[in-house]
C-alpha cells in the first residue's frame, strides 16, 4: 500500500464533501515496556505487538478511502525503555492530534495531561486499568481497551450461566495483579458468586527452561494450593506469567482455571474466528508474518474507529471527529457481530468479549439473560450510574 | 410380451410411480462440511451429498440450469457440479483467491468472483476458464451480483462498507457508494431499477438507484421483543412478479416480508437459527432458506408467507439454488 510522502495533521476547513480531500495523520506512541517471556515454549516472543495492528488498520482505512479521496498515514514512535515519553509525545503531537496509545497508566496519563494534548483524542489500545475510566479519567482518552471490570464481569456472567459460584481467587503480587483481582472480587459480587479465598502467590519465575524445571512445579503447586475451601473454579490474578500457566494438572484440588490463565476474557484471541473473523486473522497473518495478538486487534480497532469516524461524517478536523466518536451515530464493527461504541460516562468502548481456552472459543459475554435498558454490552464493566468518572461537558 | 418391451413398460410406470420425477432440485452448501446438498423439492428428500473442495459458500446455477458453480474459498477455486451428473465434473482455478460469492450473467459466459482475502472482484469466461479481468474494490468484498440486462455489476466490500458498481462492458468502476456498516448481499430488482444491499451490523438495507447510484431508501427492522442489534440482514430475494422482497436477518431467526413498490415491511417469518441465503423455487412458489446454526433449510410457502417445513442438511449451511425439473 503505497503512502503518501507528506500528510498534515488534518486538512482545514474540511469539509462534509467527501470528495474534497482529506488527509488524516494517526500518531502512534508506545514503549519499549520490559514484558515478561510467556512460560510456554508455545507461545511465541512478539515484540511488534500492537503497531503491526495499527498498520493494518490503517491499510483498511486507506482501501476505503481511495473511494472517497481520504488518505491516512501512520506515524510511529516507540519510546525506548529509559526514553523521554513527553519529549516524544510532545513532537508526535505536532503533527497530529489523533493518537493511539500503547502506554502503560502512568505514561499514558503523562501524556493526555500535556497542554499541547488538551485537544486530542488519545485512543487507549493498552492498559486496562480501572482507574483510567474512573478517577483517572480524561475528556481526551477513549479507550478499545476492555477494562478489568469488564473482563472479570464476562468471566462471572459465564459462571453464574455454569452455576459455578464459589471461586477460589489466587492472584499474584504486581499491582495490575491486584487490579484484576479488586475487578474479580466486584464482579463476585455483582454476578452473585463467592470469593471462598483470596490467596497470595509469590513464585519465583524461573523455571521456564531449567532441565528438572517441570519436578520442582509438580511439586510446589500442589503446596501452593493446599487445603482450600470448597470451590468450583480457581481464578487466577497472573498478568505477569508468573504461576498462572502452572495451575491446571497441578492444583492440590481438580478444578478448572479461568481468569489471566485457563478460561481467559479478552478483546481478541488467535482461536477466534466468529462473525468473519477468520479474514482479519488472515489478513493479518498475511501482513505480518505472524498471529494476531489482543494487542494487534485493539490498535487495529483504534484506527479503524478514526477512518470510520472520517468516512462517515466525512470531516478531519478534532473537533468534528470527537463530536462524533461520542455521537449516537457512531459504531465500529470489530468482528464481534455487532455495532460497538463508546460510553458517554468514561468514554469506554461497549464491546463483547470473547471467552477462549488456549486452542478454541468457549463462549462470549455478555451472555444470554444479563439484561440492561439500553446495551446489552454495558452489563460488562462499569455503568453510567456507579462511574467514578466525572467529565466536564 | 417380449422381455425388452416389459422392461420398457416397468420402467415407464416407475417414472410416473416416483413424485420425485418432477421434482426441482434444491442445493446447498454446507461450509463447514465440504459438501454441497440435494433436495427433491417435493419429497424433501435427499438426494445427494456432493463432495467439494473446502469451505463452500456462495453457489449460483447457470442459466441453462446445467452447472452449479460453487465457490471453494479455502481451496482458492471454483468448483463446478454436473446438475443431472450430480457430481464435481471440472473446477476454475483461475477464481482469485479466497473466493467467497459470485454471479453469472443471464447470457451465461461471465462469471464475477469476489475475492475475500485480496479486495478484488475476479471476472472469468465460463468457457475458456480463463480469467479476463481483476478488479480492485474495497476490503473483504461479498455480495456480487449482475444486472437484469448484464449491462451492471455489483461488489460489496464488507469493511470498506461500499457498494462497487462496475461497467460490464469496460469492466470499470463506475461508483463506490458508501452504504451501512459490513454490508453483505447486493440484488438487483426484477426490473434492474434498483439494487438493495444489506448491512449485517448496521442492521439496514440500502435501496439504490442504478442510474444516478443514490440511495433512495434505507429499511430498517424491527421485531418487537427482539434486540435491535439481532436484526442482521443478509440475503436478499424478489418475488418472480418482482412485488415482493425476502430479506434474511441472520441472528433474529427470522425473514422480512418487503413491499418493493412502498418499501413497507409487511411481516416477519420466523425460520431456524441464523437464516443466511436464500432462493426461490423456478416456479415462485416456495422459498427456501438456509440456517447456519440449526443445520437445515426452511421451506416457506409465498402465497401464504407460512414456513412450511424445515430440511435437515449438512453442517453451516450457507448458499441455496434451485434446479427446476422441466430444464
Amino acid at each position: 500500500m503505497c503512502l503518501l510522502p507528506f500528510v498534515l495533521a488534518f486538512a482545514a476547513g474540511a469539509s462534509s464533501n467527501p470528495a474534497i480531500p482529506l488527509q488524516v495523520e494517526i500518531g502512534y506512541l508506545g514503549r519499549d515496556y520490559p514484558e515478561p517471556l510467556p512460560i510456554s515454549l508455545v507461545e511465541p516472543v512478539i515484540t511488534d505487538q500492537g503497531v503491526q495492528g495499527a498498520r493494518l488498520g490503517v491499510s483498511d482505512n486507506l482501501a476505503t478511502g481511495r473511494f472517497l479521496n481520504q488518505s491516512y498515514h501512520l506515524d510511529e514512535q516507540i519510546t525506548p525503555k529509559d526514553g523521554d515519553i513527553v519529549a516524544d509525545a510532545k513532537a508526535l503531537l505536532q503533527s497530529t492530534r489523533l493518537l493511539l496509545a500503547d502506554l502503560e497508566p502512568e505514561d499514558l496519563l503523562r501524556l493526555a495531561d500535556l497542554p499541547e494534548a488538551r485537544d486530542a483524542v488519545i485512543i487507549n489500545v493498552r492498559t486496562s486499568d480501572d482507574d483510567l475510566r474512573g478517577v483517572n479519567c480524561r475528556r481526551n482518552v477513549f479507550h478499545v481497551a476492555p477494562s478489568w471490570a469488564m473482563r472479570a464481569d464476562a468471566l462471572a456472567q459465564y459462571m453464574a450461566w455454569k452455576r459455578w459460584n464459589t471461586w477460589f481467587l489466587l492472584r499474584g503480587a504486581t499491582k495490575e495483579d491486584i487490579h484484576y483481582a479488586n475487578a474479580m472480587k466486584r464482579a463476585a459480587k455483582k454476578f452473585g458468586s463467592t470469593i471462598a479465598e483470596e490467596r497470595t502467590i509469590t513464585f519465583d519465575p524461573g523455571n521456564r527452561r531449567s532441565e528438572t524445571g517441570h519436578q520442582q512445579i509438580q511439586a510446589q503447586i500442589p503446596m501452593l494450593t493446599q487445603s482450600p475451601p470448597p470451590h468450583d473454579i480457581v481464578f487466577a490474578a497472573d498478568t505477569d506469567e508468573t504461576f498462572g500457566e502452572y495451575l491446571l494438572w497441578r492444583t492440590s484440588v481438580p478444578k478448572p482455571v479461568a481468569g489471566t490463565h485457563g478460561l481467559v476474557a479478552v478483546a481478541w484471541h488467535r482461536a477466534y474466528e466468529q462473525y468473519g473473523g477468520v479474514q482479519l486473522q488472515n489478513r493479518f497473518l498475511a501482513m505480518a508474518k505472524r498471529q494476531m495478538t489482543e494487542r494487534d486487534y485493539m490498535a487495529w480497532l483504534a484506527a479503524r474507529v478514526f477512518g470510520e469516524a472520517v468516512t462517515r461524517s466525512g470531516k478531519a478536523d478534532i473537533s468534528s471527529l470527537r463530536a462524533y466518536l461520542l455521537s449516537k451515530d457512531f459504531q465500529v464493527a470489530g468482528f464481534k457481530g455487532q455495532g460497538m461504541s463508546f460510553r458517554s460516562w468514561d468514554r469506554q468502548l461497549r464491546q463483547p468479549i470473547i471467552l477462549t481456552g488456549p486452542r478454541s472459543l468457549v463462549s462470549m459475554s455478555p451472555q444470554e439473560g444479563f439484561l440492561h435498558q439500553k446495551h446489552l454490552t454495558d452489563t460488562l464493566g462499569i455503568d453510567a450510574p456507579e462511574t467514578a468518572c466525572k467529565l466536564p461537558g | 410380451m417380449n422381455k425388452a418391451a416389459t422392461r420398457a413398460l416397468c420402467a415407464t410406470l416407475m417414472l410416473s410411480a416416483a413424485p420425485s420425477a418432477f421434482a426441482d432440485k434444491i442445493f446447498v452448501s454446507n461450509e463447514r462440511d465440504n459438501t454441497v446438498t440435494v433436495v427433491n423439492s417435493e419429497t424433501l428428500e435427499i438426494i445427494k451429498s456432493i463432495p467439494t473442495g473446502k469451505r463452500p459458500r456462495g453457489i449460483v446455477i447457470t442459466p441453462d440450469y446445467k452447472e452449479l458453480i460453487v465457490c471453494v474459498g479455502d481451496d482458492n477455486r471454483l468448483d463446478v457440479i454436473d446438475t443431472e451428473k450430480l457430481e464435481v465434473t471440472k473446477s476454475y482455478p483461475a477464481s482469485g483467491p479466497d473466493p467467497e460469492l459470485l454471479d453469472i450473467n443471464h447470457k451465461g459466459d461471465r462469471i464475477y468472483v469476489a475475492n475475500e482475502d485480496d479486495g478484488l472482484v475476479t471476472v472469468i469466461d465460463r468457457f475458456t476458464g480463463q480469467a479476463i479481468t481483476e478488479i480492485p474494490v474495497g476490503v473483504e468484498p461479498e455480495g456480487m451480483a449482475v444486472s437484469p440486462d448484464d449491462g451492471l455489476v455489483v461488489n460489496t466490500s464488507e469493511q470498506t462498507s461500499m457498494a462497487h458498481f462496475i461497467d460490464a462492458k469496460t469492466n470499470q468502476v463506475l461508483a463506490n457508494i458508501l452504504v451501512d456498516t459490513r454490508p453483505r448481499e447486493a440484488t438487483f430488482t426484477k426490473d434492474g431499477s434498483e439494487v438493495w444491499v444489506s448491512a449485517e451490523v448496521g442492521g439496514t438495507v440500502s435501496i439504490i438507484d442504478t442510474k444516478s447510484f443514490q440511495i433512495k431508501k434505507k429499511l430498517t427492522f424491527d421485531v418487537s421483543g427482539i434486540r435491535p442489534e439481532l436484526m442482521q440482514p443478509i440475503g436478499i430475494r424478489f418475488t418472480n412478479d418482482g412485488k415482493t422482497a425476502f430479506v434474511a436477518l441472520g441472528p433474529s431467526n427470522r425473514v422480512a416480508v418487503v413491499d418493493v413498490a412502498t418499501h413497507e415491511i409487511k411481516s416477519y417469518i420466523l425460520v431456524g437459527q441464523r437464516p443466511w441465503h436464500l432462493a426461490l423455487k423456478p416456479d415462485g412458489t416456495k422459498l427456501y432458506v438456509a440456517n447456519g446454526m440449526t443445520n437445515d433449510v426452511t421451506v416457506i410457502d409465498v402465497a401464504t408467507l407460512k414456513a412450511e417445513k424445515s430440511v435437515r442438511v449438512g453442517r453451516l449451511p450457507w448458499g441455496v439454488a434451485v434446479k427446476p425439473d422441466a430444464k
